[in-house]
């Protein structure tokens, strides 16, 4: 048997030779840049290229209530993407654990994966064909009767969840259906055995297990969203008001990098309470949820 | 609400109609980005004008196919290059942690595997911001006190790579942990009994058993690469990868040539990842 003990120098070598590349990347491309984001976060302008450290840019997002305001939003339009989104997938990924058998069962979860493989611009992209005023959707409706003149459909609030859903329905089909998969049937058939409904089954057999699923879920849909740029932007267009888009304005046309510093440590400290909030509700750990 | 217990055909019939709608409002976008590709219109909407390979191979405007409009098929090779260097650091430094992390203890390894985890929480917007700024720092930091101009990490293609390649490690190491957790340790025993170098034992038993999980991570991370639009835009310099180019376009009023371009994206995705979904098994493609 090898034995971890046996040879103690090289291995430490060893160890020392795999942790470098790990510790540099981590260091240089992870952990500094945040922190640089943090510490550019509090400086302030005194004067032409003078800064001192301070709270105004944090002051600065309470006071504008435009900043806050679209910082609100979009937690609020995340959350709601995210209990459609479980609304929606809760179904079919039992349609596609339970009531499907052998082949069609494959067929139907590869189908799911397809929409994630193409990239985000083509999906939206699409939305945009069927959806604006000389779309698919206008034109169908004035050709079956339903409409006069043509209608807008996008840039509204409606448009951006529906762009939102669609882009985070993958992360919550795949883990429920797994986890539903392991949810043994005769556990069903107990539960009718003893007199349940369906109802009372579904709230107490078929979601208690399904929990660690809908938290994981979830959690990885608000992330998601919360920190989506494309959708908001080419589905909401001006009127999207996007966290993300604040950001990117900050940074590449106001270029007040510290302004923007702010707002990036402030959108990625509420997505980390959420994670942290949902981990500890659920009682899962971090790297299992992620992996 | 199982086959083994009796339902009445409504229910089951009105799970099959609602599965059909949401396939439909899945596919939906997909299919008419690539129908709308093969019509002879300016633009990309109704009515059908009939069907027309313009789009793809036209060499004179106003209906310039994709294969004589230089901006484009430049923008393709660049997302070529940069998906082909993140991919090479990306899996080179994953096979590197799953040995880390599968084989070796030492002291603070779950903690450091959280940290590996971090890229995953952290918006691609804001991973691309931070990265931005510190490379700005550090030039501007050059420039003052030693007046040199690091062109390397100001906006631009490296900068790009380096951004990708900080989330797509995290990926990549999932992967590749995954298969290496699984791996039977006696198989390189035996080598080593055999006479073999604990290196050639790695290289000639443990490599090639890997092989599946790198392929594997190698197709993921080139995909998210040549697909990644968030990081990619805080990074960016003056040459632009494909999503950039087509985000312009699609900004300036697309015509059909951005659908040409969305249907190749979407096939070849779609072939890659199908294929490796089918050759190494569902378990590390779904992740």
């Amino acid at each position: 048997m090898m034995t971890k003990g046996k040879s103690k120098t090289p291995l430490k070598l060893g160890l020392l030779l795999l942790l470098c590349p790990l510790l540099l990347w981590l260091v240089l491309l992870v952990i500094l840049p945040q922190l640089t984001m943090l510490n550019i976060s509090l400086q302030e302008r005194v004067a032409p290229r003078i800064y001192e450290y301070g709270f105004s840019n944090y002051i600065e997002f309470f006071t504008e209530p435009l900043y806050w305001n679209t910082f609100l939003r979009t937690a609020v339009m995340s959350i709601i993407a995210t209990v459609l989104t479980l609304i929606i997938a809760f179904p079919i990924s039992y349609y596609i654990a339970k009531m499907l058998r052998g082949r069609a069962k494959g067929l139907l979860l590869v189908l799911c994966l397809i929409p994630f493989w193409v990239s985000e611009l083509v999906r939206t992209y699409g939305w945009m064909i069927l959806l604006r005023e000389s779309g698919v959707v206008s034109s169908f409706l004035q050709y079956i009767g339903m409409t006069e003149g043509p209608i807008e459909f996008l840039y509204t609030d409606a448009t951006i969840m529906l762009g939102l859903v669609y882009s985070s329905m993958l992360f919550m089909v795949v883990p429920l259906t797994s986890t539903l998969e392991s949810l043994d049937d005769s556990y069903i058939e107990a539960g009718y055995d003893l007199g349940g409904n369906g109802l009372s089954v579904f709230w107490q057999i078929i979601v208690p297990h399904a929990k660690p699923a809908i938290i994981s879920g979830c959690i990885v849909v608000f992330m998601l969203t919360l920190g989506n740029y494309l959708t908001p932007i080419l589905l909401g267009g001006k009127s999207s008001l996007w966290f993300t888009e604040q950001i990117f304005t900050q940074f590449i046309t106001r270029f007040n990098w510290q302004q923007g510093s702010a707002f990036g440590v402030l959108l990625l400290s509420i997505s980390s309470l959420i994670v942290w909030l949902g981990l500890k509700l659920s009682r899962q750990s971090f790297s299992k949820v992620m992996s | 609400m199982i086959p083994s217990i009796p339902q009445s055909t409504l229910f089951k019939s009105s799970f099959r109609l609602y599965a059909f709608i949401f396939f439909a409002f899945l596919m939906a976008p997909l299919v008419v980005v690539a129908v709308f590709a093969f019509n002879d219109s300016m633009f990309p909407s109704l009515p059908w004008h009939g069907f027309t390979w313009d789009w793809f191979f036209s060499d004179s405007e106003p209906k310039l196919g994709l294969f004589h409009d230089p901006q484009l098929y430049q923008s393709i090779a660049t997302s070529f290059l940069v998906a082909t260097c993140t991919t090479v650091l990306a899996v080179a430094l994953a096979v590197n942690n799953a040995f880390l992390f599968e084989r070796s203890t030492f002291r603070g390894k779950s903690i450091l595997y959280m940290l590996m985890l971090l890229p995953l929480v952290i918006p691609g917007v804001i991973l691309g911001v931070s990265i931005l700024i510190m490379s700005s720092s550090i030039a501007n930091y050059f420039d003052d006190v030693w007046a040199i101009d690091i062109e390397l990490l100001r906006p631009g293609l490296t900068l790009v790579v380096i951004g990708q390649f900080a989330f797509i490690t995290t990926i990549c190491t999932l992967i590749v942990a995954a298969r290496l957790r699984n791996f039977d340790l006696s198989l390189e025993e035996a080598a080593l009994n055999l006479g073999a170098s604990k290196l050639q034992a790695i290289r000639t038993i443990t490599i090639p058993y890997l092989l599946p999980a790198i392929i594997g991570a190698a197709v993921i991370s080139f995909l998210m690469s040549f697909e990644n639009f968030n990081t990619t835009l805080m990074l960016v310099g003056s040459d632009s990868p494909l999503t950039i180019t087509l985000y312009d376009r699609l900004r300036e009023g697309a015509t059909p040539v951005i659908n040409v371009v969305s249907l190749l994206l979407m096939l070849a995705s779609v072939v890659l990842a199908l294929g490796n979904y089918f050759l190494t098994g569902r378990k590390s493609t779904a992740e």
